[in-house]
């Protein structure tokens, strides 16, 4: 374990082996986390975020493999580790909310069976002293009447309601990290308010690590410490939440903030969205993955590519506008 | 669920009497009757005995007389099988017919399922090809090509199985996997693209996610959802396999419903038809609703109102 570190992911290099070909999701994906700290991953689908944050817990799809690099959390090596070794893991140090609530949760199961269950797996708690965990969970996440809703089944409840229920079978175990996957997506925006209300005093009460995977800038603002863009497989940049916001480096970064709908500004011009196409990774480009949608895109993007630029702190961005700029500045100082 | 269950109690009493009327109204309007291959009655020989089984009446009167009789539990004599009611042959016929097809859906139940099961977890490999290949052939051969290919290998050749009757128990053996093979298949094959679809369910990711053994996802979060088509499809397979194979039992001689069913419509034994139509679709709609209750008890979301 390199000590202080929650989550250390180095270099990682991550492909899904498919009858058209490799499909290189993540490529050299350097991330770091502390305990108790919010990470939000954004970037577009296809950019490798959910890969990415999903890798921490071994749960990749069954063509996908880590080709190259390491992935540690909480000290376990991750990627050497078993499938049975993962599953001790899993829900117990690390879990995870997902997209869809009206899915996720079985349909032919009571809402407190599948909480208990997840109590069951990996405490001594088992039976009645699991369901009463049950309760005790429900009660956790702002869930009413949670007697009656342990005997309901996911279909009885409102889409609100079963991603509280995903949340509680998150927290059965009170986890280190919690990773969120787009959690209010699927949600009307009223209750989407709710659930990360929800999320936030629960991190404050349980402190646990949250990883806020989303496309919702928004989502990330209210919530996180720090930011990784990811685009194409790689973090294009990265910084704590002022640094990404206030001083985006990366021509992809800013083109994300650009796109964000501002009401507050009394600015009433039409929003400026990122042209293009997300890039094929079964045939990555040889340069900066976001080059052919980049409005600065230069002939160097193209062919090479952008090493990190460090600026203060810990943000750092893959682009070479900053190369550019510098070079501008020397000439026109010299 | 009393309350849907009497519901469902009226509702198939409406279709017993609606298939009771059509089967009576097409059955007379085919042409032939009952002593047209006896050969040579009198004209005087024919009158006396269509008058003794009411032949002569208006359609229509005999129509009120048979449905008065059938709701005093009278379903009136054969006319072919002297001296026996309908009731009578129905009650002997029936229980060999069950016992077979019961036992062929034992073994396709007991044999499909897992089948389909075990394809869906090996996708693409060798076990999976082979059921898809087998499947498909024991879908597409009729059973009267099964049942001789049974009979050719297991009583001329190796000569361990006997081909005709119901003896004993070795008797059973070839029947029953001839009249099992198709719904074993077609069961497995549906077994298999529900487990597929199952394993690509959101909740089976949150179950991994959770930490849960392979052993409890399968048995716990993927067979309960996956079994759910497989269950719809009991019904009709249930009804279709307790009441009789007509091919079948007429190649292994069984004295089964199927067979009776059958040659009671070819030799026009009215009341026999009758009696036989009737009881298949209650027992039909019997064995529906008891795959409806089933449903409701596997899925919490179907309410049985």
């Amino acid at each position: 374990m390199s000590g202080q570190y929650l989550v250390d992911i180095q270099e990682e290099r991550l492909s899904f082996f498919t009858p058209a070909g490799e499909v290189k999701a993540l490529n050299n994906v350097t991330l770091q986390m502390r305990e108790g700290e919010v990470l939000g991953i954004v970037g577009e689908s296809g950019s490798g975020k959910s890969v990415t944050a999903y890798s921490i817990m071994g749960l990749t799809a069954q063509n996908g493999k880590i080709v190259g690099g390491s992935v540690e959390f909480n000290g376990h090596k991750i990627h050497e580790m078993s499938e049975k070794e993962l599953r001790k893991i899993r829900g117990n140090e690390v879990s995870i909310i997902f997209q869809d609530p009206m899915t996720s949760l079985n349909p032919v199961w009571t809402v407190g069976n599948q909480i208990a269950e997840a109590v069951s797996l990996h405490t001594d708690k088992k039976g009645r002293a699991a369901m009463a965990r049950a309760k005790e969970l429900l009660e956790l996440v702002g869930i009413n009447e949670p007697e009656k809703r342990l005997k309901q089944y996911p279909h009885e409840l409102s889409g609100g309601m079963r991603q509280r229920v995903m949340i509680a079978i998150a927290l059965a175990c009170e986890p280190k990290l919690l990773i969120a996957d787009e959690p209010t997506t699927a949600l009307d925006v009223t209750i989407q308010a709710q659930i990360l209300e929800l999320m936030q005093e629960l991190k404050q009460k349980l402190g646990m690590g949250i990883i806020m995977i989303t496309h919702d800038l928004g989502v990330v603002a209210s919530m996180c410490d720090y930011i990784a863009v990811m685009y194409a497989g790689e973090i294009v940049e990265y910084g704590t939440t002022d640094d990404i916001f206030y001083n985006p480096k990366h021509e992809y970064t800013k083109g994300l903030l650009r796109s964000i709908p501002k009401f507050h500004e009394h600015d009433y011009s039409k929003l400026v969205p990122i042209e293009g196409q997300p890039v094929d990774l079964l045939n990555p480009p040889k340069g900066c993955g976001f080059a052919p949608r980049c409005s600065n895109c230069m002939k160097l993007c193209l062919t090479h590519k952008p090493e990190k630029n460090q600026y203060e702190g810990v943000h750092y961005a893959r682009c070479f506008m900053q190369q550019k700029e510098d070079f501008l500045k020397e000439r026109g100082e010299a | 669920m009393p309350k849907y269950i009497l519901k469902r109690a009226i509702m198939s009493l409406i279709t017993a009497f609606l298939v009771a009327t059509l089967t009576f109204f097409v059955m007379n309007m085919v042409p032939g009757g009952p002593f047209l291959s006896e050969k040579a009655v009198t004209p005087q020989a024919q009158a006396a005995m269509e008058a003794k089984y009411g032949l002569d009446k208006p359609l229509f009167q005999q129509y009120t007389t048979y449905m008065t009789g059938i709701l005093k539990g009278d379903f009136g004599l054969s006319i072919k099988k002297r001296g026996r009611t309908v009731s009578q042959i129905i009650g002997t016929k029936f229980p060999v017919s069950a016992k077979v097809g019961g036992l062929a859906l034992i073994l396709a139940v007991c044999t499909g399922i897992p089948l389909g099961a075990v394809a869906a977890f090996n996708r693409g490999k060798f076990i999976d090809n082979l059921l898809v290949v087998l499947s498909t052939a024991g879908i597409a051969i009729p059973s009267f090509l099964s049942s001789t290919i049974l009979i050719y290998i297991f009583t001329t050749k190796l000569k361990w199985l006997p081909s005709l009757g119901l003896k004993d128990a070795q008797s059973y053996i070839m029947p029953v996997v001839a009249l099992a093979l198709y719904p074993t298949f077609y069961m497995a094959r549906l077994m298999r693209s529900s487990m597929l679809d199952v394993m690509g369910q959101d909740y089976m990711r949150t179950a991994k996610a959770k930490g849960v053994t392979t052993f409890k996802a399968i048995f716990k979060h993927a067979l309960r959802n996956a079994i759910l088509p497989v269950i719809t499809y009991l019904g009709p397979l249930l009804a279709a396999l307790m009441t009789g194979s007509f091919i079948i039992e007429k190649i292994f001689n069984i004295p089964g419903l199927g067979s009776e069913f059958v040659s009671s419509i070819t030799s026009r034994d009215y009341p026999m038809i009758m009696g036989t139509t009737i009881f298949l679709a209650v027992f039909i709609i019997i064995m529906n609703l008891f795959v409806d209750i089933a449903y409701a008890i596997v899925d919490p979301r179907i309410k049985l109102k």
